[in-house]
């Protein structure tokens, strides 16, 4: 909290003289170790700390490969295959980043999620969510381009569909389409390019992790009861216990990770993106990483091509703008009976949009089942289960925030955390 | 100076400084300017890029029924040599059905119309679309499922404009040059 005063006291004699100078110890013990935590915090938040480890996992196993990779369309695939056949350890550096970028996206939809059910985007945390917001879209732009550098046919043929969508805008579409592709196609020049953003990317996510921990520290952290924090009762210093709490956390992050990286380091990847890029054949079905498949799964869902785009983008796009569209006054959805509902309902929507992603939009989601066809397609198939699931991603930000925070009747909100929690020992010793 | 400090900015007449306030903006504004179109234009095609838009192709090559796939511009090119019954087949074909109306003979050269030459890339989102396969006996694009017929255009499917023709001709009797 801004108002918190600092209880940092240089103790050695180069301490005191550093303090003077550049007071970086002071800003460290300020914010990770004396900072005020509220003293309710469940084992979601554990999940900013360790989106920060995958940050710095993916640079250094990212500039660690930039050492052995090649960014040419003749020596990109071959490069990477000698990371991991020949690099020492190559193979585990490789595995690391690819399955890193997998984690990094499973930790930030929960991290999200955490923020969506607990109201961490209302005010005064406007701002903070915003900042998340735009780390969301940077790691995306990332990640994409990511996958573009080891130039398999996933690979390519993604970078292809997706820089086409660009090309759908009306009028200025084509101009920007060869602008960023350097060309008729996609080729050594979008390569080149894309690896000098791959590169420069997590580096702007870094920056903006930045701003969004400093605005954390201005307006205090969020706590699953939804409270400001009144008195010191209602807080414990950071270290220890977020510290601890934060560590037993990333540790069980870390063993699934090595699960992945270990066992299972091509579960999450596609069999295709280890055949070469070849720019004369598409493979029969193109998919995105899982992480996009979501997103992917709304742009399929409307007809139209541009209309596609605006969708896709909207999805994201429609996050920037939730402080402004929840109306209620209580932030913890524990105490609001309807929202919390209707927020079950859209995690599952979410993870339902992701397996259609998936599907052949064509394939009958129960096969054999008797179907009729419904303007431009089968009712019984992905086509329209994805568009229903995509009129509730949508109506769910637009319509239901908004109203139900109108019309529902909250349950008494605890005084203080202190109280919550005294509240919450109460039930457990009474049951 | 001799000047008072409070003569600055506020009601007075224009001074020195209010000069070199305006000056040096529009020069930073005008620097800022002039830097950008490079920095933005170095993205474009280079000139090597667009010296390797045309290609030469023997049609000798293909054979009556078949076709040859050939790289141009990074992208795939049709080289077809349509038989007599595809040809009738995409000339027959009424305007009104079309999505995209364009005459089969607009699409080849006169005489020539058995060599029907397409950027094979999906009008779509840029798929390459198989040959052979599709309701309308010419391309099929597998990734979101767009039928084009024997003159490659658009029957059925997301995408909403026909194959596209390159510009090309003959050098030769089974000399193209395209591009
Ligand atoms: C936000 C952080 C990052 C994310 C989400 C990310 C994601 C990815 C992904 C998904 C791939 C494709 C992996 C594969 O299937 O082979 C990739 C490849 C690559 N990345 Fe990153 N990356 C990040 C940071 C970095 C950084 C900082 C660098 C360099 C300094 C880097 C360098 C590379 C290189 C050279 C490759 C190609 C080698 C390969 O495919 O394994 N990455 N990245
Ligand atoms: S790219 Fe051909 S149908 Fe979508």
């Amino acid at each position: 909290m801004s108002d918190h005063p600092s209880t940092y006291e240089p103790k050695t004699g180069v301490e005191k003289w550093l303090d003077q100078r550049l007071p970086i110890v002071r800003l460290a013990y300020d914010s990770f170790v004396d900072y005020p935590t509220p003293r309710n915090l469940n084992y979601w938040w554990t999940f900013g700390g360790i989106l920060s480890v995958c940050l710095m996992i993916q640079i250094v196993t990212g500039i660690i490969l930039a050492m052995h990779y090649t960014p040419h369309i003749d020596l990109a695939f071959n490069s990477v295959e000698r990371i991991m056949r020949d690099v020492n350890y190559g193979w585990l550096i490789r595995y690391v980043h690819a399955n890193g970028a997998s984690m990094f996206f499973f930790a930030v939809f929960i991290h999200m999620f955490r923020g969506l059910y607990y109201g961490s985007y209302k005010a005064p945390r406007e701002v903070l969510w915003i900042l998340g917001c735009l780390i969301f879209f940077l790691m995306i732009a990332t990640a994409f381009m990511g996958y573009v550098l080891p130039w398999g046919q996933m690979s390519f043929h993604g970078a292809v569909v997706i820089t086409n969508l660009i090309g759908s805008i009306p009028v200025i579409g084509g101009p920007i389409l060869t602008w960023l592709q350097g060309g008729f196609a996609v080729d050594q020049a979008t390569l080149n390019r894309f690896f000098s953003l791959h590169y420069l990317l997590p580096f702007v996510i870094a920056g903006v992790v930045i701003l969004h921990i400093w605005a954390l520290h201005v307006v205090g952290q969020n706590n699953p009861a939804g409270v400001d924090i009144k008195s010191k009762e209602d807080t414990v210093p950071f270290t220890p216990y977020a510290t601890v709490k934060d560590g037993l956390g990333m540790i069980f992050f870390l063993i699934l990770f090595s699960i992945f990286v270990f066992f299972l380091p091509n579960a999450l990847g596609h069999a295709d993106n280890y055949i070469p890029a070849n720019p004369l054949v598409t493979p029969a079905h193109i998919v995105p990483e899982w992480y996009l498949l979501p997103f992917y799964a709304i742009l399929r869902a409307i007809p139209d091509k541009f209309g596609g785009v605006i969708a896709m983008f909207g999805a994201i796009a429609v996050l920037f703008v939730l402080p402004w569209l929840d109306t209620s006054k209580v932030r913890s959805m524990r105490y609001r009976p309807v929202m919390r509902w209707f927020f079950v309902i859209f995690v599952v929507v979410c993870l339902g949009l992701g397996w259609c992603g998936a599907q052949l939009p064509d394939a009958p989601v129960v096969p054999g089942l008797p179907s009729f066809t419904l303007f431009d397609g089968e009712f019984n198939s992905y086509l329209w289960l994805t568009r229903a699931l995509t009129l509730y991603y949508f109506a769910f930000f637009l319509l239901i925030m908004p109203w139900v925070g109108l019309k529902e009747d909250p349950l008494p909100v605890p005084a203080s955390i202190s109280e919550a929690i005294l509240a919450e020992h109460a039930k457990k010793k009474g049951a | 100076m001799s000047e008072p400090a409070t003569d600055h900015g506020g009601h007075g007449d224009p001074n020195r400084r209010d000069f070199i306030y305006i000056a040096a903006g529009a020069a930073a504004v005008g620097a800022v300017a002039m830097v950008i179109p490079p920095l933005v234009d170095q993205m474009n095609p280079a000139a090597d890029t667009l010296a390797l838009a045309s290609t030469e192709f023997d049609l000798s090559k293909v054979q009556e029924g078949m076709q040859v796939v050939i790289k141009w511009r990074g992208k795939p090119l049709f080289v077809r040599y349509r038989t007599p019954k595809e040809i009738k087949e995409a000339q027959d074909v009424k305007l009104t059905d079309l999505k995209d109306p364009q005459l089969d003979s607009d699409r080849v050269k006169k005489g020539k119309e058995q060599f029907l030459i397409l950027v094979g890339s999906c009008t779509h989102l840029g798929c390459v679309p198989t040959f052979g396969a599709g309701d309308y006996g010419g391309w099929f694009c597998p990734c979101h499922g767009s039928h084009y017929d024997t003159s490659g255009r658009i029957r059925k499917g997301p995408a909403p404009k026909n194959l596209a023709v390159p510009d090309f001709q003959f050098l030769s009797d089974t000399k193209v040059k395209i591009g």
